[in-house]
C-alpha cells in the first residue's frame, strides 16, 4: 500500500527533504505541506519534520503554532489523522498544545548531536503498535531544547494511558523520566525527539528509523479515536 | 570635491598608503571624492585584493581535466562524474572571531555559505578547522567556547551540517585564534552559475537583510591589521558583523529556487566590502558597467552615508542579476521566503560604476569598475630567511629530559567529541563517517534525484603550526600527505585541494619567507597527488603585540570514494587482529623537530623534521584508499600529531580493545611524526595476502604485534590499562573547559 504523507515545511525547516527522501525509499509518496496553506489537502498522515521553524527565535515552536498551517493540521489530527513531530515538530507540537508538556534547553546547555539507544515503552499509538514494548532502538538526537518537562499530574497520566512511547537508555538531556518520545491519550499524534530519517541505512549506522516512519503506512488509524 | 582629501590623513585612515592613494587619483584622472576613496579601500585592502600574495599564490597548481573552475571565482567547482559538480571553498574569520567569538564563527560560517551558493550548489556540508590559545587561559577558552557555540548556533540553525575539522590549542593563538571554515557543496554541472552581470539593461537585485552598521570597514580596519596592546580590541567590536541564520536559510532558499527556474543570469554574494564588491565584481567579470542607485537599499538606519552604504558588511545579502523580464517571478520568490528584494542597479555598457543618489539622480562616485580589483597594487614584499634557521635546524629536538613516556602518552589524548557533538553532522543523511574519525565521508547523491551514485566523498582539513614553524616548506608538504591520507582513510582518492593560509604580517620578511616557503610545499605535494588548489583565501596580520603567529597554512582535501556500499572500518580495532603500520620507513635516531611531543613535553621549538618521501605517500595513500574500498582491512588509522603511540592507543580507545605491541622502544620510535604512514589492523588469515600486495605496491610494511585483552602494551616502555587510556582521552577537554573563562 502506497501512502500518501504530507510533510510540513516551515521557513526556517531543514529535514523536509530528508524526511521525504526517506519516506519514498520506503514506498511512500510524500508531498510539502507550506506553512501558509491552510488546507493539507488529501494526506493521509502527516509528519512535522525537525529544523528551526521561524528561526525558533523567541521559543522553539512559538511562532509556528501561528502558522496557518497549524490550524489545518490540529483539524486534521482532532479527526483522528496520524501526526508524527520529530525534533522541532515535536516542539511546535507541544508549544500546539496538541501534546502535553514542554520542552526546554538540554541539562549541560549543549546543542546535543549523538547516537543514543532507546527503550520502546507503550505500544499503544500509531507508531508505538508497529514496536515491542522493551525494543531497543539506535536512533540519533540533534538538539538544544529536548529535555522534556511536564507537572507530576501530567506525567501520571503519560505512565496511566500508555503515552509514553520512547525513552533514552542513558537519559542525555534531563527529560523527565527519560521521556524521548511521546503520544496523545488517543495515540494518533506522536512527538519525538530523536531523528528517525537518520536512522535508515547500514552507511548511516543504523536501520531502525525505517520502522518507525513505515509505520505511518500501516493501517487505517483514523478509527483509532 | 573638498581639497582636504588629498590630505594624508584622510586617506590612510581609510588604510590606504601614499603610494596606494596616487594611484588612485592616476587611475581617474582627478582627486577621488569621499565615497570613490573609501570603496577603494576596501576593495584594495588585502583582505580583498590579496595584494601581498598574489605574486606567490601564482605558483600554486590550479589546473586538472575534472577541475570545472579554479582559484578567483566565488568557490572552485569540480566534476564528479554523472553531470555532478562539487563546489568548495575555504575562508578564515579569525579577528572577528578574536573580538566577538560568537558572532566571529557565526558570520564566518555564513559568508562561506553564500560563496557556494552563489555557485548555483546547494551547500551540504561545513567543515571547521579551529585553533586557539593554550586551554590553561581563560580568555582563551572564552574564544574557544564563544566560537565553538558560533559555529553550532548558526551552522545547525541554518541547516548545514558540520562534519568535521580540527581542534588546537597553543600559545601561539593566545591573542589570534584561527577560525578557519570550510563549505562545500553540489549542483547539477549544467547549472553552474558564475558571478557576473552581463546583458545592457539587466537588472541588479539586492536580496536579503536592510543594510547597517555594521561591518563597516571590516575587511579594512578589522582583516588587514594587526593587534596590539594600544588598540582595545573591544573598540574595533562595531567591525564584526552580526549573523542570522534563519533570514540566511531563507535567502538560500530563495536564491536556489530561482536559480533552478533559470530567473539569475548572474549572481554575487555580499561579503568583504559589500555591496562595492558585489557590484563592481559581477559588473568587471561581466565585462560591463553598473548604475547603482543609493537610495533603493533597503536601510536599517534612516541616516546612513552613502560610504556606509557602499560598505556596510551587514550579512545575509546577496546580488542577483535578472532580465526585466523576469524580475515578477524573482519578486514572487523572495515574497515566498520573506527575502527583501530592492532593484538597486542596471547593467551600462560603459564600464563605469556609478553610484547614484536616486534613480536618475546625480552621481555620487564615477568609478571605472575593473579597476578596483584589475587595478589593485601588487606587492613584491621583501622576505627574509630567519638568520638563525640553519642553526635552530641543527639543533636535535630528541635530546630530552628522561622521560616518561607513560605520562608524555597520556597527556597527548584527546578526544574532542565535546565541541562536535555540538554540531548537527548528519544532516541531509550523507554522513557515513563524520566528525572524530580520520577523514570525513559522504554518501555523494545526485543534487537533481537525490537518488544514490554508489559513490562517497572524502574530506579532510589539516593544518600544523608545529611543522610549519620548523621548517614552513617541508611541513606544508606533510600536511597535505596528511590530509590526503586522512581521506584514503576512508577509501577516497584525492581529487582537489583549497588553502587557507593563515600567516603574521607580511611585512615581517620572515612571514612573508614563511609564506613563500609554504607556498612551494603545498604546489610541490599539490602536484604529487594530483589535487590541484581549486580555491582558497589568505589571511594576513595574525599577530598580537607585533608577534606574529606561526606560520598556519590550513588544506582542505576532497576525494572520491569509487564504489561506497559498506561503511569504511574506521580506526577502531577489535579482537584478533594483526597490527600493521604501513608507509615510509623510520630509521632509530629520526628527527623529532615540529612534533608534539618535541614541542609540548620537551618544551623545544627547534630541530628539523623528519626525512619526508612524498613519492612513497602518494604510493602509500593509494594503497590504502584500495584496502579500504575493497573492505579487506578491519581497522585503519592515519598516523599523526603525537606519532604511532597515541594512534595507536585511538586504536584501542575506539575499538574497547587492548594492544600488546613491540618494536618502538624509546621516544623517538614512539612519538616521532613522519609523515605518510597508516596503522591497519588485519585478519590474521588474510596478513600475508597483504604483505605480497604490499610489495607489489612499493608499500614498506611493518608488524607491531596483536589486538586483545584490555591493557595497552608496547614492549617494556609503556604499559597502561584500558581505562586509564581511556579516561585520559575522554576527560581532557571537557574537564579544561569546565573550568570557566574571562571575556576579556
Amino acid at each position: 500500500m502506497s501512502r500518501h504523507i504530507g510533510v510540513v515545511q516551515f521557513p526556517g525547516t531543514n529535514c523536509e527533504q530528508d524526511s521525504i527522501d526517506t519516506i519514498k525509499n520506503l514506498g511512500g509518496q510524500a508531498e510539502i505541506l507550506w506553512h501558509g496553506s491552510d488546507t493539507v489537502g488529501s494526506v493521509e498522515a502527516i509528519v512535522i519534520p525537525g529544523g528551526f521553524a521561524h528561526g525558533d527565535y523567541l521559543r522553539c515552536g512559538a511562532i509556528a503554532r501561528f502558522s496557518p498551517i497549524m490550524t489545518a493540521i490540529s483539524r486534521f489530527a482532532n479527526s483522528g489523522g496520524v501526526v508524527l513531530g520529530i525534533c522541532n515538530g515535536f516542539q511546535v507540537l507541544t508549544e500546539t498544545g496538541l501534546l502535553p508538556g514542554a520542552l526546554q534547553k538540554n541539562v549541560g546547555l549543549k546543542f546535543l548531536c549523538q547516537m543514543e539507544s532507546l527503550i520502546v515503552d507503550s505500544t499503544s499509538s500509531a507508531i508505538g503498535k508497529s514496536f515491542k514494548s522493551g525494543e531497543q532502538l539506535q536512533i540519533p538526537i540533534n538538539h538544544f531544547e529536548g529535555n522534556y518537562v511536564c507537572s507530576p499530574e501530567v506525567m501520571c497520566e503519560l505512565e496511566a494511558n500508555g503515552q509514553i512511547f520512547l525513552r533514552y537508555e542513558s537519559n542525555p538531556n534531563g527529560s523527565i523520566g527519560s521521556i524521548a518520545g511521546i503520544s496523545n491519550k488517543e495515540g494518533n499524534i506522536v512527538g519525538m525527539m530523536p531523528h528517525p530519517e537518520r536512522a535508515t541505512s547500514v552507511l548511516l549506522g543504523s536501520m531502525d528509523g525505517n520502522r518507525i516512519l513505515s509505520a505511518l503506512f500501516e493501517g487505517n488509524v483514523k478509527n483509532n479515536s | 570635491m573638498s581639497e582636504s582629501l588629498q590630505n594624508p590623513s584622510v586617506y590612510r585612515a581609510l588604510g590606504l598608503s601614499d603610494e596606494e592613494y596616487n594611484r588612485i587619483e592616476t587611475l581617474l584622472g582627478r582627486i577621488p571624492n569621499h565615497l570613490e576613496l573609501a570603496m577603494y579601500s576596501v576593495m584594495w585592502s588585502e583582505h580583498c585584493s590579496y595584494k601581498s600574495s598574489k605574486v606567490h599564490l601564482k605558483r600554486l597548481p590550479t589546473e586538472a581535466p575534472w577541475v570545472l573552475v579554479g582559484p578567483g571565482e566565488n568557490a572552485g567547482v569540480i566534476d564528479v562524474g554523472d553531470g555532478i559538480a562539487v563546489a568548495i571553498r575555504i575562508e578564515s574569520h579569525n579577528h572577528p572571531s578574536a573580538i566577538e567569538p560568537y558572532q566571529g564563527a557565526a558570520t564566518g560560517v555564513g559568508g562561506i555559505l553564500r560563496d557556494i551558493f552563489t555557485m548555483g550548489a546547494r551547500p551540504i556540508a561545513v567543515m571547521d578547522p579551529l585553533r586557539f590559545g593554550p586551554l590553561d587561559d581563560p580568555h582563551s577558552r572564552w574564544i574557544a567556547e564563544g566560537v565553538i557555540s558560533g559555529v553550532s548556533g548558526y551552522g545547525n540553525s541554518v541547516g548545514v551540517p558540520t562534519v568535521g575539522g580540527e581542534i588546537v590549542f597553543d600559545e601561539t593563538y593566545r591573542g589570534n585564534p584561527l577560525v578557519n571554515v570550510l563549505a562545500m557543496g553540489v549542483l547539477p554541472a549544467e547549472r553552474l552559475v558564475l558571478g557576473q552581470a552581463s546583458g545592457m539593461g539587466n537588472l541588479a537585485v539586492l536580496l536579503g537583510s536592510a543594510t547597517g552598521r555594521d561591518g563597516i570597514g571590516g575587511v579594512s580596519v578589522l582583516a588587514s591589521a594587526g593587534f596590539d596592546e594600544n588598540t582595545d580590541s573591544s573598540d574595533k567590536r562595531p567591525s564584526v558583523q552580526v549573523g542570522d541564520p534563519f533570514e540566511e536559510k531563507r535567502l538560500l532558499e530563495a536564491c536556489l529556487e530561482l536559480l533552478e527556474a533559470g530567473l539569475a543570469v548572474g549572481i554575487q554574494d555580499l561579503g568583504g566590502a559589500g555591496l562595492t564588491c558585489a557590484t563592481s565584481e559581477t559588473a568587471s567579470r561581466g565585462g560591463a558597467g553598473m548604475d547603482v542607485d543609493i537610495r533603493a537599499v533597503s536601510l536599517r538606519e534612516v541616516d546612513m552615508e552613502p560610504f556606509e552604504i557602499m560598505t556596510s558588511e551587514s550579512q545575509e545579502r546577496m546580488l542577483v542579476i535578472v532580465e526585466p523580464c523576469n524580475l515578477a517571478k524573482v519578486l514572487e520568490i523572495s515574497d515566498r521566503w520573506e527575502v527583501i528584494a530592492d532593484v538597486v542597479g542596471k547593467v551600462t555598457g560603459d564600464g563605469q560604476l556609478k553610484i547614484r543618489d536616486g534613480f536618475d539622480g546625480p552621481v555620487i562616485a564615477d568609478i571605472p569598475a575593473a579597476t578596483l580589483h584589475d587595478d589593485a597594487p601588487e606587492y613584491e614584499r621583501p622576505l627574509e630567511r630567519p638568520i638563525d634557521w640553519f642553526e635552530r635546524q641543527r639543533v636535535d629536538a630528541g635530546l630530552a629530559k628522561n622521560s616518561d613516556y607513560e605520562s608524555d602518552l597520556l597527556f597527548m589524548l584527546r578526544d574532542s567529541s565535546w565541541v562536535y557533538r555540538q554540531y548537527d553532522h548528519q544532516l541531509f543523511l550523507n554522513t557515513v563517517v563524520g566528525p572524530g574519525d580520520d577523514g570525513t565521508l559522504l554518501r555523494l547523491r545526485d543534487p537533481r534525484t537525490g537518488r544514490e551514485t554508489g559513490r562517497g566523498l572524502g574530506m579532510s582539513t589539516d593544518g600544523n603550526h608545529r611543522w610549519c614553524c620548523v621548517d614552513p616548506r617541508a611541513g606544508t608538504k606533510m600536511l597535505v600527505a596528511e590530509a590526503v591520507m586522512n581521506i584514503a582513510c576512508v577509501g577516497a582518492n584525492p581529487m582537489a585541494t583549497v588553502n587557507c593560509l593563515n600567516f603574521g604580517n607580511p611585512e615581517h620578511p620572515v612571514v612573508m619567507w614563511q609564506m613563500s616557503e609554504a607556498v612551494d610545499g603545498m604546489a610541490e605535494a599539490c602536484i604529487a597527488f594530483s589535487a590541484p588548489i581549486v580555491g582558497g583565501n589568505v589571511s594576513l596580520y595574525n599577530e598580537t603585540n607585533g608577534v606574529d603567529i606561526a606560520p598556519t597554512p590550513v588544506v582542505g582535501v576532497i576525494g572520491m570514494h569509487p564504489s561506497l556500499n559498506t561503511p569504511p572500518p574506521g580506526m577502531g580495532i577489535r579482537n584478533g587482529l594483526t597490527i600493521i603500520v604501513l608507509g615510509q620507513v623510520v630509521e632509530k635516531n629520526v628527527a623529532m623537530g615540529g612534533s608534539r611531543w618535541a614541542w609540548d613535553i620537551a618544551d623545544c621549538r627547534d630541530g628539523c623534521l623528519p626525512e619526508f618521501d612524498l613519492d612513497q605517500a602518494v604510493k602509500t595513500a593509494s594503497f590504502v584508499a584500495g584496502l579500504v574500498q575493497k573492505n579487506s582491512v578491519s581497522a585503519v588509522h592515519d598516523v599523526g600529531e603525537g606519532g604511532l603511540a597515541v594512534a595507536l592507543s585511538e586504536m584501542a580507545i575506539r575499538g574497547a580493545t587492548g594492544m600488546t605491541l613491540d618494536g618502538l622502544s624509546d621516544h623517538r620510535l614512539l612519538f616521532n611524526e613522519t609523515g605518510g604512514r597508516v596503522v591497519i589492523g588485519v585478519e590474521t588469515e588474510k596478513v600475508n595476502d597483504l604483505l605480497e600486495e604490499a610489495k607489489a605496491a612499493g608499500v614498506p610494511v611493518e608488524t607491531l604485534g596483536f589486538s586483545g585483552g584490555m591493557k595497552f602494551t608496547i614492549g617494556d616502555v609503556i604499559d597502561i590499562g584500558l581505562d586509564e587510556l581511556t579516561e585520559a582521552w575522554r576527560t581532557e577537554l571537557p574537564d579544561a573547559l569546565g573550568q570557566g573563562t574571562v571575556s576579556a
